[in-house]
């Protein structure tokens, strides 16, 4: 019933009072209670809080705000008060957080109703969702695949129709993979555009929390209530956010006509499989056919951003995950002896493969006689990298890309090779170095697996890139496609 | 380059990892390998270039000097793992 | 063999400020356990810093000071290490971008000379909690109450050469930062920590020997102690052929010794790497030019202006330019005497460092506190300058005063009836009443003996109760023993 409504239609009919809350609340946790043993997206469930504040907006708590009623899904990587924040890891399994983050406290304040708290990597570090303590999420298109990560639990959820929309974090590409994995519309902000505070940190400089959806349209509604500047985050933006809906309107059908959109040709290079490049193609010719200019354009330091990427980010995760201690709060060990039996079995136990092989890279990089030939090193080619995009913006008003070199890849074929995963991720890390706003758009499907359009945008024009993707899915129906079994 | 398990021992302990011996083998040969994709940063030419700490130019914004209550301190024991008499407790360090 | 020995200081400034560096608790010393310790504090996940402004500011005060360079763009960063009371398991401070660096300061010596020390950096950082390792029996206890409250780190030059000239640098930033308001001084609390870098080498060499670092010395004169003991003790090892191992050591006030922490000995490797949590501080013209006319008149500065308007003597001046406090006191008290300050000066300064700071010493009470007030001290001054009073009378007027005994000197001389006597009709009975009582001493003063004369003086002030005018007896106790 509503899942064909757009997020807009749901809070108007809300508004209109023509849906209860409730009503709409139950549908999705049916759906959830349905469907979620197998593809394992909630990791947490709501289900009695979110009723009773369904109830509520439906007796008036929340009018007038845009969002009153839709119900949303949160990465488990935002705190929560009262709710447990396990960021994925055995580590903060027993961690009930006892603040909210911004981004939580924001959607609630435009009226949205949580569901739950959706499935990740281990601190969001993976590109498959299998590094979760919690077991791995499936694809809903296949679920024999990986649904991408490390925000696979909320691009599966909202592919898989359980909620409409789903917060999530993007660090090098956490957003785009897996909403391009699953065949949802994904967008991850300019760096400093959503507050960072209180989710939990995997790479400061890097991360930035986002959201999924149907439609870019969706998106807007969504990222138009976490946007904008947060007094407590010291790298959060103080710049006026647009009106994105309203942008999406007034543009509408037009709003590729006369738009230069540059390819990068190193995105297009040996690596990209023929299938998917075929669907990106297709999706490129539609840009030119409502009247986009396609020019080819170069982004030479491409090849250094895996290098530059996997010094950077594990050298701030190795520094922010030093606080998990056992002393405060999360695991601590069974009966420590003394205070170093305390600390190392603590985070020994505590910590996943993933994340403790990337805090050892991190502490070895940032070592002594070892910082300057890694993370100083890292840090000029990361600003070659983020220097290639304003030159290429010169020239054009928006990149497009393929977001993997192939859809989602089988559950388990890569997780014994790290190398091999952290290579998947070449075309959405330059974009993440550079602090740069990028979607994924459903574009195709190759083999039954979908396929995503990877846009990019100049530094807080995330207005333009809503308004392409939403130009596009005018003409196409790739986002409004729904995996077999949970149409 | 590749990793000794010695040098794995070290960079474990320095970030306070316990890890077994199996563990510190199989991660020495990971590590090495993750190593090695990182080693091309090496041929970047970077001559002139300032290294970039954050994706945006930015100065710090310096906020007011005004305390504001602490939210109460049950709120966060609640949630630790040893406390006594409103401290955490951890075994006993010999200074 | 002579040895020489180096001293630098590390001085950790406690900011004096409402909240913290990097959260909004408050800073207050002395709550219950963890009451003072936020989100931000007890680095709960997903927490941000944000950099509080005042700290900035007070660190911009402190810079140009000392007359070092402000850092147009500072940077802070993370450096690592594991203990319980350090919740991030780094403590955010500044590494390669200190926001002052390449200061000085002057100091007297004992002997009167000026001697320049030099201030390599100071950096902001924060602190950390306290672990309790006494309270329990199996557990040490973590209070992140004092974690977060925001430091000054102040690095001299290795420029000292004896414990007394640590001691003055020490005393001297001490002055100062209370002087500029942005510590409260208070060494038992810890807002200001010395640790001191020690080393000796044979005297003319230029190398520095290996060097040990001091922490725990809470006072000045322990200070002094702590550096005496360890540069005897490092002579004595090198004079028996050992070797000085670069460490920590902790000096134990009870024994009078410095003892090694070897426990806190393990290679450290800190990873200090810029936070990405916080931007560059930049600081520009205007913010340093706001700052600087902020700045109160420096010790140095009222020390000259002192020994200018008060006509007082280096000394005089240095010792009262100590601490504001001392500065403002003596400055009322001058301007309570009325008339020309540069008559009065002396007199005050005598007073103050004299039977004012001897009282308070006696009641340990600090000059804030001290029950005479410099209203009251500048009357009582009046009074002995105009000769209502002898110098003698007055200090008893001065006792009388700090007991509370009366509301001001005025009311104390009339109340006692201490007014001097200068009627020579009445002095000159006493005289004769004297000369007549002692005539041994009049034969031996006739007899060339005068230095009898005071014995007879004393007489005469006897007799008086001390109200005499003693120029006055004197003079005419001479007249009569001429005749």
């Amino acid at each position: 019933m509503s899942d064909e409504r757009s997020i807009r239609q749901l809070a108007g009919d809300l508004a209109a009072k023509k849906l209860s809350a409730v009503e709409l609340t139950d549908h999705f946790l049916k759906r959830i209670a349905a469907h979620d043993e197998r593809l394992n997206t909630l990791i947490s469930h709501s289900e009695s809080t979110a009723r009773e504040r369904a109830a509520a907006i439906d007796a008036g708590t929340d009018a007038g705000t845009p969002l009153a009623g839709v119900p949303i899904a949160h990465k488990d990587i935002f705190c929560t008060r009262g709710v447990r924040t396990s960021c994925g890891s055995r580590m903060l399994d027993n961690f009930v957080a006892p603040y909210d983050a911004t981004v939580v406290e924001r959607l609630a304040a435009a009226g949205t109703v949580s569901l739950g708290k959706t499935n990740m990597d281990e601190f969001a570090m993976g590109s498959s969702n299998e590094t979760s303590f919690y077991g791995a999420v499936r694809n809903p298109w296949h679920t024999d695949y990986v649904p991408g990560g490390s925000s696979g639990g909320s691009a599966a959820a909202v592919a898989a129709g359980l909620v409409p929309a789903a917060t999530g974090s993007d660090t090098g590409g956490s957003i785009r993979q897996p909403a391009a994995f699953c065949g949802v519309t994904g967008i991850k902000p300019t760096y400093g555009r959503v507050s960072r505070y209180g989710m939990i940190a995997f790479a400061s400089s890097l991360d930035q929390g986002g959201c999924f959806a149907r439609s870019a349209e969706d998106c807007a509604a969504v990222l138009q209530a976490m946007a904008g500047f947060d007094e407590r985050d010291s790298t959060s933006v103080e710049r006026a956010v647009p009106d994105y809906s309203a942008a999406l309107d007034a543009q509408g059908d037009d709003f590729l006509k006369g738009m230069k959109v540059g390819l990068p040709k190193e995105y297009f290079a040996e690596g990209l499989d023929d299938a998917s490049r075929q669907v990106i193609n297709a999706a490129i010719a539609e840009f030119e056919a409502r009247g986009a200019e396609i020019v080819e354009i170069t982004l030479p330091h491409t090849d250094l951003a895996v290098s530059t990427y996997y010094v950077l980010a594990p050298a701030e995760a190795s520094s922010n995950l030093a606080r998990f201690d056992g002393v405060r709060y999360g695991y601590r060990c069974d009966n420590p002896v003394d205070l170093e039996d305390l600390y190392t079995r603590s985070r020994g136990e505590g910590f996943g493969r993933e994340v403790q092989r990337r805090i050892m890279v991190g502490a070895y990089v940032l070592s002594a006689g070892y910082y300057d030939a890694y993370y100083l090193k890292a840090q000029k080619t990361r600003r070659l990298i983020a220097r290639d995009f304003s030159d290429a913006f010169d020239k054009v008003d928006l990149i497009a890309a393929p977001v993997t070199q192939a859809p989602a890849f089988k559950l388990g074929e890569k997780l014994d090779d790290p190398v091999s995963m952290y290579l998947n991720d070449v075309y959405t890390l330059p974009a993440s170095l550079a602090g740069l706003p990028g979607m994924s758009v459903p574009a195709g499907f190759v083999d039954g697996l979908p396929v995503g359009l990877q846009l990019l945008a100049p530094w807080f024009e995330e207005s333009r890139l809503l308004g392409a993707a939403h130009a596009y899915q005018q003409s196409t129906d790739w986002h409004s496609k729904r995996p077999a079994g949970f149409e | 380059m590749s990793l000794s398990e010695e040098q794995v021992r070290n960079v474990a302990r320095l970030a306070r990892l316990g890890l077994d011996d199996d563990q510190i083998a199989e991660y020495a040969g990971e590590l090495s390998n993750i190593l090695d994709v990182v080693a091309s940063l090496e041929q970047a030419d970077t001559t002139d270039v300032e290294p970039m700490a954050h994706p945006l130019d930015l100065a710090a914004r310096l906020r007011a000097d005004e305390a504001v209550a602490v939210q109460s301190r049950e709120d966060f024991q609640a949630i630790a793992p040893a406390v006594a008499e409103g401290v955490y407790l951890v075994p006993k360090v010999i200074e | 063999m002579a040895w020489e020995t180096v001293i630098g200081l590390e001085v950790h400034i406690q900011l004096a400020t409402q909240s913290k560096i990097f959260s909004t608790a408050p800073t207050a010393y002395g709550a219950e356990p963890n009451t003072q310790a936020s989100a931000v504090d007890i680095a709960l996940p997903g927490v941000l810093p944000v950099i509080n402004g005042q700290v900035i500011r007070m660190a911009t005060l402190f810079g140009l000071a000392i007359d070092a360079d402000i850092a147009p763009k500072s940077v802070f960063a993370r450096k690592h290490y594991f203990y319980p009371d350090l919740p991030k398991g780094y403590q955010i401070s500044q590494f390669e971008l200190p926001i002052v660096a390449d200061g000085h300061l002057d100091i007297v010596l004992p002997d009167g000379t000026e001697k320049r020390v030099g201030i390599t950096r100071a950096h902001l950082e924060e602190d950390a909690g306290k672990s309790l390792h006494e309270a329990f029996d199996r557990d040490t206890g973590i209070d992140l109450n004092r974690a977060g409250t925001p430091l000054v780190e102040c690095v001299s030059e290795p420029d000292m050469r004896s414990a007394a000239e640590a001691v003055a640098y020490a005393r001297k930033l001490h002055a100062l930062v209370q002087y500029l308001g942005i510590c409260d001084g208070n060494m038992q609390e810890g807002s200001f920590r010395v640790d001191a870098n020690v080393s000796v080498r044979p005297g003319g060499s230029t190398e520095f020997g290996t060097r040990t670092e001091t922490k725990n010395v809470n006072s000045f004169r322990f200070l002094e102690k702590a550096i005496e003991f360890e540069v005897e003790r490092q002579i004595d090892v090198l004079e028996s052929g050992g070797t000085i191992v670069q460490e920590t050591r902790l000096y134990d006030p009870d024994a009078d010794e410095t003892r090694s922490m070897r426990s806190k000995e393990e290679a450290h490797d800190y990873r200090y790497f810029p936070d990405p949590d916080l931007l560059p501080v930049v600081i520009d013209e205007e913010f340093v030019a706001a700052a600087r006319a902020d700045l109160p008149e420096l010790p140095d500065a009222k020390r000259e202006r002192f020994m200018a308007e008060y006509a007082l003597g280096r000394e005089d001046a240095a010792a009262l330019t100590n601490s504001r406090a001392l500065a403002n006191y003596f400055e009322a008290t001058v301007a309570a005497v009325g008339g020309d300050a540069a008559t009065h000066g002396k007199p005050a300064a005598n007073w103050i460092m004299g039977d004012l700071s001897g009282a308070l010493n006696r009641e340990g009470l600090t000059i804030a506190q001290s029950p005479v007030s410099a209203e009251q001290l500048g009357g009582l001054i009046a009074r002995v300058a105009d000769n209502t009073i002898s110098g003698k009378i007055g200090k008893d007027v001065f006792e009388a005063l700090f007991k509370g005994e009366g509301e001001s000197a005025d009311a104390i001389i009339e109340a006692k009836g201490l007014k001097q006597i200068t009627d020579s009709g009445e002095i000159e009975g006493f005289v004769d009443q004297v000369i007549a009582d002692n005539p041994d001493q009049v034969e031996q003063y006739r007899e060339g003996k005068t230095k009898v004369i005071g014995f007879l003086v004393g007489q005469v002030m006897k007799a008086s109760k001390g109200k005499a005018n003693p120029k006055e007896v004197n003079q005419m106790m001479a007249a009569k023993l001429a005749e």
